[in-house]
């Protein structure tokens, strides 16, 4: 057969490499990605601003609000008094305010042998943004405990993620989304371009079965989501210092597997969409969406309601940033994610043979 | 065997809502230069997707080059070049790379169809490594022809090959046709120019999925049995308004710069005259019938 391949593979190849735009977009947007969600947008409570209402500034209080100084979570404002607390926090000034009680020290000594049970300290945080207050409110429980010299119960080790760094949970997220950009997405307005177009007319009107021409189409995309899997790696690696103690290999096969995937579900959505438009469309809502909400990118799927819960099962991303999370974070070997790996399997194949069986070689 | 053979073909879209095609039959002989003409929306484009496989009818039958058009489909694109009404290449590769893939496509190298070809690609050679996308029109159409003749098709299927062309480039362009015509490749072309049917074998005068009537541009003409004039005047619109209300006119219509009046036997000049005599510059002068007429006197049938 001289109809080769490779000279479908070089047409598509230029097509993509001539549109110097988006092939801008895609290779810079995991760059901006994974740096905004390692950087800036994070979940980590940072410079918290914290006052201190204390009627009398005894050694015990001055201990405390030292050592809330001294850490690097919090960033101490100085003593206010009681009135001023709803002015302070209403203008943002600061974000926590911990009112120390009158007769604090005599108070705390009775209370280290267990006789005053009333509360000594009290702390007013703004909570309209609710991971940090929460997060605020435990670290300054712990400080501030430390000072009343009582010992904890709990001895706390936070295992995998001993920082509690966001930018390990949201590589994987990244990932899971970013392939699903560049390879769904993009496959599928780039075969509906041809429908749009016209020419797909010509293809069809010619020997070469269609499936040539559309496995033809995937491959550039899919080297391109190659070159995306190993600069997202780096970066996670030596930006974001995520430790992939699982293995390279391991995150890099589920890698392939999800991409397989992502170019199928592109392919279904060709056959469905008859403009570039629409093809962009379905993409955006029945793709990023369910990604973004249901996959565990953004919240956990265990916080979800029982419906969407359920829902999730169906997102492949889903089992994607589960299998990868397992393997950079937890350093668990690929045998341990073999649930994921076949689930991902099972959808590729399915979802393959679907869009192949609803492929037309016609025009209607 | 003819090239093409029609039975009865139909077509509608929209779950029958629309009927593109009514049980068009016709048939096409080998090395012909055959033309189907009719406005937009007369079911040409339907058939000729019909006819390269891109479409299934609702009902009827046709072959092309002998093999049926829905059982044996992929053999018919093998054999047939088409062309279709829009602009169909790739716009972002060079005039080169579009013939090369179109080679590959049909598994054929370039080089061993230059000689078909050659007539037409030569005059945009030298611009084989400009865009296609930033060809001229006539440029544009002379390499989609170029693409799809790179297999040696044996019929070749134009859906309106010259719509938006200029005229020089629509002329040249059936010049092309003619020589193809001579290397034996069977033509199947449509067009919504009148003028242009005139340089094809045969013409099909088709309206809203029907065929009106099938027979060469001169033998079309002479079917025309009524006396026809040119008319003109001042003010044209009057003139209209005033001949169409008059005894003897079958039918009046504007005609470029004059208007056509068809006239049954009841009609004399003379009367005509007398009776528009206030008219100012009134003018009437008998014509010679032309397709458009034929096609007008038709659609009106």
């Amino acid at each position: 057969m001289k109809h080769n391949f490779g000279s479908f593979v070089k047409k598509e190849s230029l097509h993509i490499l001539r549109d110097k735009r988006t092939m801008l977009i895609v290779m810079c947007i995991p760059i901006v990605l994974m740096t905004l969600f390692g950087f800036a947008i994070s979940t980590e409570v940072n410079n918290i601003n914290v006052a201190v209402v204390a009627p009398e500034r005894t050694d015990g209080v001055e201990e405390s609000v030292e050592r809330l100084a001294a850490n690097e979570y919090f960033t101490f404002c100085g003593y206010i008094s009681q009135d001023e607390i709803d002015a302070k926090l209403r203008s943002g000034e600061v974000s926590a305010v911990v009112v120390f009680k009158s007769d604090y020290d005599r108070r705390g000594a009775l209370a280290a042998q267990g006789i005053e049970t009333t509360p000594l300290i009290q702390l007013i945080v703004d909570a309209s943004n609710v991971n940090t207050a929460s997060s605020a409110t435990a670290y300054l429980q712990t400080i501030l405990l430390g000072t009343a010299s009582e010992q904890s119960m709990f001895e706390t080790r936070m295992m995998f993620n001993p920082e509690m760094k966001s930018a390990y949970n949201f590589v994987p997220g990244i990932m899971g989304l970013i392939f699903i950009l560049v390879c769904a997405m993009m496959t599928s307005v780039s075969i509906v371009r041809e429908k749009e177009m016209g020419t797909m007319e010509v293809l069809l009107v010619s020997p070469v079965r269609p499936v040539k021409i559309i496995f033809a189409k995937m491959i550039p995309y899919f080297a391109i989501s190659c070159i995306v899997l190993i600069m997202i790696l780096l970066l996670a690696r030596f930006l974001l210092d995520v430790p992939m103690t699982g293995g390279v290999w391991g995150i890099f096969s589920v890698s392939l597997i999800y991409l397989m995937l992502s170019l199928s579900l592109g392919l279904l959505v060709s056959t469905i969409a008859e403009t570039q438009m629409a093809a962009l469309l379905i993409s955006a809502m029945v793709m990023m969406m369910p990604i973004l909400m249901l996959s565990g990118l953004l919240f956990p799927i265990e916080n979800l309601p029982k419906f969407f819960q359920w829902v999730s099962h169906i997102v492949p991303a889903r089992w994607y940033i589960d299998a990868v999370r397992k393997m950079m974070i937890q350093g668990l070997p690929i045998a341990a994610i073999w649930k994921d790996v076949a689930i991902l399997g099972g959808m590729t194949v399915a979802i393959l043979g679907v869009s192949l069986k609803k492929f037309n070689d016609k025009l209607e | 065997m003819k090239a093409i053979e029609i039975d009865n073909l139909s077509k509608s879209y929209n779950k029958g809502k629309v009927q593109a095609l009514s049980s068009v039959s016709f048939e096409v002989e080998r090395g012909e230069l055959f033309g189907l003409i009719g406005p937009d929306g007369a079911g040409k484009t339907t058939l000729f997707r019909l006819l390269t496989t891109l479409l299934s009818p609702d009902a009827g039958r046709a072959t092309v080059d002998g093999y049926d058009i829905v059982k044996e489909y992929h053999a018919i694109r093998s054999r047939v070049g088409y062309m279709p009404g829009r602009f169909s290449l790739y716009p972002d590769l060079s005039v080169e790379e579009n013939l090369q893939f179109f080679a590959a496509l049909f598994g054929v190298n370039v080089e061993e169809s230059y000689d078909l070809i050659a007539p037409i690609y030569k005059q945009i050679e030298p611009f084989r490594t400009r865009r296609a996308g930033k060809l001229s029109g006539g440029m544009k159409q002379k390499l989609a022809l170029s693409c799809a003749l790179i297999h040696r098709p044996s019929i070749l299927f134009l859906d309106e090959p010259t719509t938006g062309v200029d005229a020089v480039s629509r002329s040249e362009f059936w010049d092309m046709l003619a020589g193809l015509k001579e290397r034996g490749i069977t033509i199947l072309v449509s067009t919504p120019y009148m003028d242009e049917a005139s340089r094809c074998d045969r013409i099909a005068l088709c309206n809203e999925g029907r065929i009106l009537g099938i027979d060469t541009p001169h033998d079309i003409v002479r079917g025309f049995d009524n006396r026809l004039y040119g008319i003109s005047a001042k003010n044209m619109f009057t003139l209209l308004e005033r001949a169409r209300a008059m005894e003897g006119v079958v039918e009046c219509y504007p005609f470029g710069q004059r208007h056509h009046l068809v006239a049954d036997d009841s009609f004399s000049v003379e009367q005509f005259t007398r009776q528009l005599s206030d008219i100012e510059g009134l003018e009437i002068a008998s014509a010679e019938p032309t397709i458009e007429d034929m096609f007008i006197k038709l659609m009106k049938r």
